[in-house]
């Protein structure tokens, strides 16, 4: 049997390659899938702790989660769709429109 | 074992009502005719009217409903009724907006409502599942809001922005929540305000408690904009179409503020004062960075975006005293926000014409002249966004500052009312340009419709009101502050 944390380690390196990917990339579609992943280093803590714990909430909440991100994922693709029929870009610096 | 009983389902009676609204608006929308849309809007406003008066059936039977996860006591009902009000008001200020712009459909009112509904739930939740779940219902439909002017590059760029950011940020509270469950093996917070009391204070393993929290703060501050996490607020206020930005700055701020009470001062209360200095932290820096940031604005919806995130601070302020002295003067100050900023963004939006175009300070120059209710109404909400005595803005500014004198707080009062005196500077420049210019403004087009003045008139009324009436609203607002969670 795999120990608990060698998934808390997975689950904390996709997040930080999540954060990673937002912050450095400059595809939109590219930042959508880094968040996507932090969602899913989420869902592995999740289910992990729920098997430590020998309960089921866990997984259910993973299971909210899975949703959400497909829901999120509707979303901003529509967002994207609107943004180049107008631009024709997907590129995050040259969204740049607003500025202070 | 879960079993729905009949009292779990009066106690989401107001929710259960206004996501069906919404699904009926959706049904209608295809069967109506470009130019009847309005008809779906005054619909959803008798929706969230039947949800006000489904608010008085539950507070009847308050308690807690489906396995501990929804609570309808005083607190959650004292906020659905705060968003139900932000809601009719902004349905009663978008009607002639959205004809002007050309987007007037039936999404926007069903979208509308359900962005309500998941702040209701936001407020109405003890437990980070359904927490989690309102902040997504209501996220989804304000990011679809925030670009709901699809030929618009500006909309389509905010929505973008909010939809990266506040996705991301959601990322970090989900995060912040699994750990959570990891520590304690529960995402209940009742469980979890039980089970931390006994044990004192909230450290297994204390790098990990503070991770957790630290998290899911994050999550929630950047949904009250505060500073580090206020970038996109400028942006996406300017962007989004006016009536939807009245919205956004009140609503989700609002339903994010009843989270972060439930969870801060009441689950994890015993976590010691670390926290504490989080709150007392952000609160100077947005207080500072929102004030002297709005100074530089020429454009009117920016620089009520930086005034939103300064009057963010002030809440902050409320909640860092809010332990000694509890949640009573955050509410307070929530409602006559939402009164103030809503009613000025609603009229910002007519003023600025076809395409919002308008919206540059000098383009009110000489308003007070060709347009003196109009203007006269602007000054009001200005004059209580800045915190003048008579409005409502002044006593929910004492109040707070008061309850942090109370608990201590000597130093982030003072950078309170420094700052507040601050901000005078440039609701003023509104005022200035507005009475003391000659000009032809450019702003003073159509008269107003009449249900925008219904919208109007119940927003300076309700500010006069608490400004020279607060004691009863007190009362209430001290009825709504239960101990948490």
């Amino acid at each position: 049997m795999i120990p608990t944390h060698y998934y808390l380690f997975l689950g904390a390196a996709l997040f930080t390659i999540g954060v990673v990917g937002v912050l450095t990339r400059r595809n939109i579609i590219v930042i959508l899938m880094s968040i996507e992943l932090i969602l899913n280093a989420v869902n592995i803590n999740l289910v992990a702790f729920s098997r430590y714990f020998q309960a089921v909430d866990g997984q259910v909440f993973a299971i909210f989660v899975i949703t959400d991100a497909a829901a999120e994922a509707a979303v901003g693709l529509g967002l994207i769709i609107a943004l180049f029929r107008n631009k024709e870009t997907v590129n995050a610096d040259e969204i740049d429109l607003l500025k202070w | 074992m879960i079993t729905v009983q009949a009292d779990d389902l009066v106690r989401i009676l107001p929710q259960a009502i206004l996501a069906g609204f919404a699904i009926l608006v959706m049904v209608f929308e295809p069967f109506l005719p470009a130019a009847r849309k309005t008809l779906l809007g005054w619909f959803s406003l008798f929706g969230v009217v039947a949800a006000g008066a489904a608010t008085i059936r539950t507070s009847f039977s308050p308690g807690l409903a489906f396995g501990n996860s929804i609570s309808a006591d005083r607190f959650s009902l004292f906020f659905i009724c705060l968003f139900l009000l932000v809601a009719a008001l902004t349905l009663l200020g978008s009607f002639h907006s959205l004809e002007r712009e050309n987007i007037n459909h039936g999404e926007f009112y069903a979208l509308l409502l359900m962005a309500t509904v998941g702040m209701c739930f936001m407020a109405a939740s003890t437990e980070l599942i359904m927490i989690f779940l309102g902040l997504e219902i209501s996220s989804l439909a304000t990011y679809v809001l925030a670009g709901f002017k699809r030929q618009d590059a500006l909309s389509n760029e905010a929505s973008l922005k909010y939809f990266l950011l506040g996705s991301f940020a959601t990322a970090f509270f989900l995060y912040g929540i699994a750990v959570v469950y990891g520590l304690t093996g529960t995402t209940n917070l009742l469980v979890l305000s039980a089970q931390l009391g006994r044990s004192g204070e909230f450290r297994p393993g204390a790098v990990f408690a503070w991770v957790a929290l630290l998290l899911m703060f994050v999550g929630l501050a950047f949904k009250v904009s505060t500073v580090p996490f206020h970038v996109w607020t400028p942006d996406v206020y300017q962007g989004a179409p006016a009536p939807v930005t009245a919205f956004l700055s009140v609503g989700p701020k609002a339903a994010a503020f009843a989270v972060l009470l439930r969870i801060f001062l009441g689950a994890f209360a015993s976590a010691g004062s670390g926290v504490f200095w989080v709150f007392w932290a952000s609160a100077i820096l947005t207080m500072c960075l929102g004030n002297l940031a709005a100074l530089l604005q020429s454009n009117v919806k920016r620089l009520l975006a930086y005034s939103a995130i300064a009057h963010a601070g002030y809440v902050l302020v409320g909640i860092a005293a809010g332990r000694g002295e509890g949640t009573a003067p955050v509410l307070f100050y929530l409602t006559v926000y939402a009164l103030m900023n809503v009613g000025a963004f609603l009229l910002v939006a007519h003023l600025a014409g076809t395409g919002e175009r308008w919206t540059r300070i000098e383009d009110f120059t000489g308003l007070g002249y060709q347009r003196p209710a109009v203007a006269a109404c602007l000054a009001a909400f200005m004059l209580s966004l800045a915190g003048f005595p008579t409005t409502a803005g002044f006593f929910a500014k004492f109040y707070i500052f008061r309850a942090a004198v109370h608990s201590g707080l000597i130093g982030l009062t003072i950078v309170a009312v420094l700052t507040s005196v601050v901000s005078v500077y440039y609701y003023f420049r509104l005022i200035v340009v507005m009475y003391m210019r000659e000009g032809k403004a450019e702003a003073a087009s159509a008269s107003l419709p009449w249900a925008l003045r219904v919208a109007l008139a119940i927003s300076v009324v309700g500010i006069f009101y608490l400004g020279l009436y607060p004691t009863d609203f007190l009362l209430l607002t001290n009825l709504a502050a239960v101990p948490l969670p």
